[in-house]
């Protein structure tokens, strides 16, 4: 038995075990997020269930469990209840309802049996009664309304598009040049008692700024006069629905539909949700929002922690005299890589925002207060909080490469006639990249996965505008944005209607897992080719 | 076959040496005969043409000791071979005469080392203007993590010389000079990192001659390498002492005895002898040196 210890064996086992158990969770994560998040855009059958008391259901299953029976005795056999997507929300009061399995006199998977994806009030489950044209009836049944509803949808959908466009490009551009004048006007009038032509000038422009406005909603107008087509569909327990055609996304029948009809629905719903705008308060439709704003706040905050990490590093490895102070300097350095994120968040809120940000406001933008420019969270003020946040991993990996190259090296740069700087430039610099990329990755990663510091920071549950448009100067650093882990925890936690956000989580998660993946990935990449450049065998 | 190389550098040195007369500072010149301290016996003959003048000097690191009172003449396109017993001072001795020992904290140098007339230690003389006149190979090889071609170009490089052409030929000819030419020829573009140990430190050689220093430093160049290596880089030496003035530290008493024309035996920080090697290998004329040449200690 002593041998047994002596021999090292059980350490070998109890090491190899940790590891194993960390794959597996690591494993099941993930095979849970992305089972759960990619099973949610394939259409699942629409099932209708008879019960016992004569009521119908028509809906989705989403999912089965034992019913819990208490205090019950051995061999009561057990009982099942299955949750049913009914959907409907404005008719019904609840999207989801839960049946009890015994209750079930029959259940079939109707082919008419149609799921229409609404823009508002969520899925609409129930067979075409009618298709009309204003009040005139076009078709009626589910055959002909089928059929109806494909050649009507496309159209209704390009006006509803052209709709969206106008009030969102044309009018939004009117609504930026009206700002831009108002404020031009105001910081006029805060310049001097008055600068009666200037002023005038701006009024006029207002004038037929105006004017191209009261154009634009006028043919808005128009759009949505021709629009008029609508579907009437009867759902279970005896109610009917008439819904503008302009109101649907996505119309399709999962039980009439093939393995490739059902792919291809399922890639299209896939790429509605990378790149789609959300809807009903973020529960359904796409994340792309969320998903830039992760990718340029992480972007942004490398710019910023790259630099500001090694030139840090450097000085304190290269340069500074090693005694005790610099020794606390590195112990401080380290710590600070362990204050909880919400603390960077309240500092970023009251250093940046507050200080530098109501500053900028008050020297650059007084035209628009009190209306806040700078000195409200923004991509800017999020992104340096969270360079703040994790320059200390850039610190501490850059160092440890620094340490890692032999000092021979140094002294044969400086031996040949090398300034110091031009050693460092020339030799440390590029022996001490991949180190430095390391630290990156490892800041990036960490990045992209917090959340608190950023609640207060400038992340919103909606943001009107991504930080990057057409408008000048394109980039907009000050604007609120929104972000993927944000978004999970609202989504998640705090929306009305937690059941039908559930698969949404999921599949955020999962994105947000990927954004993290490819952003390592991409830095991995570059810096095994740096290694390949200089390939230091100590590092 | 070196015409632009040599006139590249050449030009740089002669710049220097104007701007450096012109001020009245140290030219990298002759020194005037007045400057010259009185000639240094060694044994029994009279180093004529010294190319580094050591006199009265002693190195403290913060409270210890490491070399007093030392004074030697080392003669010009010579090999002169430190020996001693580990902690005797040789290699920091070495690292004095391209003031090495500056980049580290707390040492303080007394007396002075004269290198071609110039005292090393003067204020006004540029640290990385003695270092291009004074090449160093150290004990572990150290190539940089760069190809072959950048490794033997660094020093020209720093020096400011750009042209291709013109680096070419200083690759060239300081891969040939350091018998690596062709081992190396269809490979320059590989990294230095590639090469064996003996090609990298014959690789470090060509490094520090590329920049034609007048005297060439070498710590224990061979003590990391197998037998034949060895045998190859001290061909090498004796190749190269027509053209340099070389200095060597060396732990191996056999090699001080091959290579060298000079030798000196440091003991605890002191100079106990200093002739030429024959000299001192045949008929010592200290009984602590013939102890440790016959390995009675150390």
């Amino acid at each position: 038995m002593k041998r047994f210890w002596k021999s090292g064996d059980p350490f070998i086992w109890l090491s190899g075990g940790a590891l194993a158990l960390s794959l597996v969770m690591v494993a099941g994560l993930v095979v849970l997020v992305m089972m759960n998040g990619l099973g949610f855009f394939w259409p699942s059958p629409i099932a209708r269930l008879t019960l016992a008391d004569g009521k119908e259901l028509v809906g989705q299953v989403v999912q089965r469990e034992k019913i819990p029976q208490p205090g019950a005795p051995q061999g009561t056999p057990e009982r099942y209840r299955i949750q049913v997507r009914v959907g409907n929300r404005d008719l019904y009061g609840a999207d989801f309802v839960w049946v009890e399995e015994a209750n079930i006199v029959r259940r079939d998977f109707p082919p008419d049996a149609l799921l229409i994806e609404r823009r508002e009030w969520g899925n609409l489950y129930g067979f075409i009664k009618e298709v009309r044209d204003g009040e005139r009836v076009v078709a009626q049944g589910s055959g002909d309304g089928w059929n109806a509803l494909q050649t009507y949808l496309p159209g209704e959908t390009e006006t509803f598009n052209e709709i969206r466009r106008i009030e969102k490009r044309e009018i939004g551009a009117i609504n930026h040049a009206q700002e831009k004048i108002r404020l031009e006007i105001k910081k006029l009038g805060l310049r001097g008692p008055d600068g009666s032509p200037e002023v005038a000038r701006l009024q006029q422009e207002l004038e037929t700024l105006a004017a191209r406005y009261r154009e634009h909603a006028a043919s808005l107008a128009e759009l949505r006069q021709s629009s008029r087509r609508s579907l009437v569909v009867s759902a279970a327990g005896d109610k009917e629905k008439e819904l503008p055609l302009a109101q649907i996304v996505r119309a399709y029948r999962p039980d009439a539909m093939g393995l490739l009809a059902k792919s291809r629905l399922y890639l299209s719903r896939l790429w509605e949700f990378v790149a789609g705008e959300p809807r009903e308060s973020n529960t359904e439709g796409g994340v792309l929002p969320a998903l830039f704003g992760t990718v340029m706040m992480v972007i942004i905050m490398s710019l910023f922690v790259a630099p500001l990490g090694v030139l840090a590093a450097f000085y304190l490895r290269e340069y500074a005299k090693q005694g005790p102070f610099v020794s606390a300097v590195r112990i401080a350095v380290n710590n600070l890589a362990g204050v909880p994120s919400i603390v960077f968040g309240v500092f970023g809120v009251g250093f940046f925002i507050y200080l530098i940000g109501g500053s900028i406001d008050r020297l650059f933008y007084p035209e628009a207060l009190p209306t806040p420019t700078f000195g409200t969270g923004g991509i800017l003020w999020a992104s340096l909080t969270l360079a703040l946040l994790t320059v200390p991993v850039v610190i501490v990996a850059t160092e440890e490469g620094l340490a890692a190259i032999p000092g021979g090296m140094r002294e044969a740069s400086l031996a040949l006639g090398a300034t110091k700087f031009e050693t460092t430039w020339r030799i440390v610099l590029p022996s001490v990249m991949p180190s430095i990329l390391t630290g990156l990755i490892l800041a990036m990663a960490r990045a992209a996965g917090e959340v608190a510091p950023l609640m207060i920071t400038g992340v919103v549950k909606l943001a009107p505008a991504l930080p990057i448009d057409g408008f000048w100067p394109f980039v907009h650093l000050e604007r609120k944005f929104m972000h993927l882990g944000f978004h999970i925890y609202d989504v998640g936690f705090q929306s009305p209607n937690v059941d039908a956000a559930r698969p949404m989580v999921y599949t955020t998660a999962l994105l947000l897992l990927l954004v993290v993946l490819v952003l390592n990935l991409t830095a991995i990449l570059l810096r095994s080719r740096l290694r390949k450049k200089y390939t230091l065998s100590i590092i | 076959m070196v015409t632009r190389a040599e006139a590249a550098l050449a030009e740089r040195r002669g710049d220097l040496s104007i701007k450096g007369s012109e001020n009245g500072q140290k030219a990298l010149a002759p020194a005037p005969s007045d400057l010259r301290m009185q000639d240094q016996t060694v044994g029994a003959t009279t180093i004529m043409e010294p190319m580094i003048e050591i006199r009265k000097l002693s190195l403290k690191y913060g409270e210890k000791l490491a070399l007093q009172d030392i004074s030697l003449d080392i003669p010009k396109h010579q090999v002169t071979a430190f020996i001693g017993p580990s902690g005797c001072g040789k290699s920091t001795l070495l690292r004095c005469l391209n003031r090495l020992n500056d980049l580290i904290d707390g040492v303080q140098i007394g007396g002075t080392i004269r290198i071609g007339g110039i005292d090393i230690n003067d204020l006004d003389l540029e640290i990385t203007e003695l270092r291009k006149r004074v090449g160093m190979v150290f004990q572990k090889s150290n190539p940089f993590p760069k190809t072959i071609y950048e490794n033997a170009a660094y020093g020209p490089r720093i020096q400011g010389i750009q042209s291709r052409a013109a680096l070419d030929e200083i690759v060239e000819k300081s891969l040939r000079q350091a018998a690596l030419w062709d081992e190396v020829h269809d490979r320059l573009h590989e990294s230095a990192l590639s090469l064996s140990g003996g090609q990298q430190q014959r690789l470090c050689i060509a490094r520090a001659i590329a920049v034609e220093p007048d005297v060439l430093l070498m710590d224990e160049p061979c003590s990391a390498l197998d037998p034949i290596a060895t045998a190859k880089i001290e061909e090498l030496i004796a190749k190269l002492k027509k053209q340099y003035t070389i200095v060597m530290v060396t732990h191996n008493m056999q090699q001080a005895a091959r290579v060298s024309d000079y030798t000196a035996f440091l003991y605890l920080g002191t100079l106990v002898e200093y002739d030429l090697t024959k000299q001192i290998f045949v008929n010592p004329s200290k009984k602590q040196t013939e102890d440790y040449i016959t390995g009675r200690f150390g």
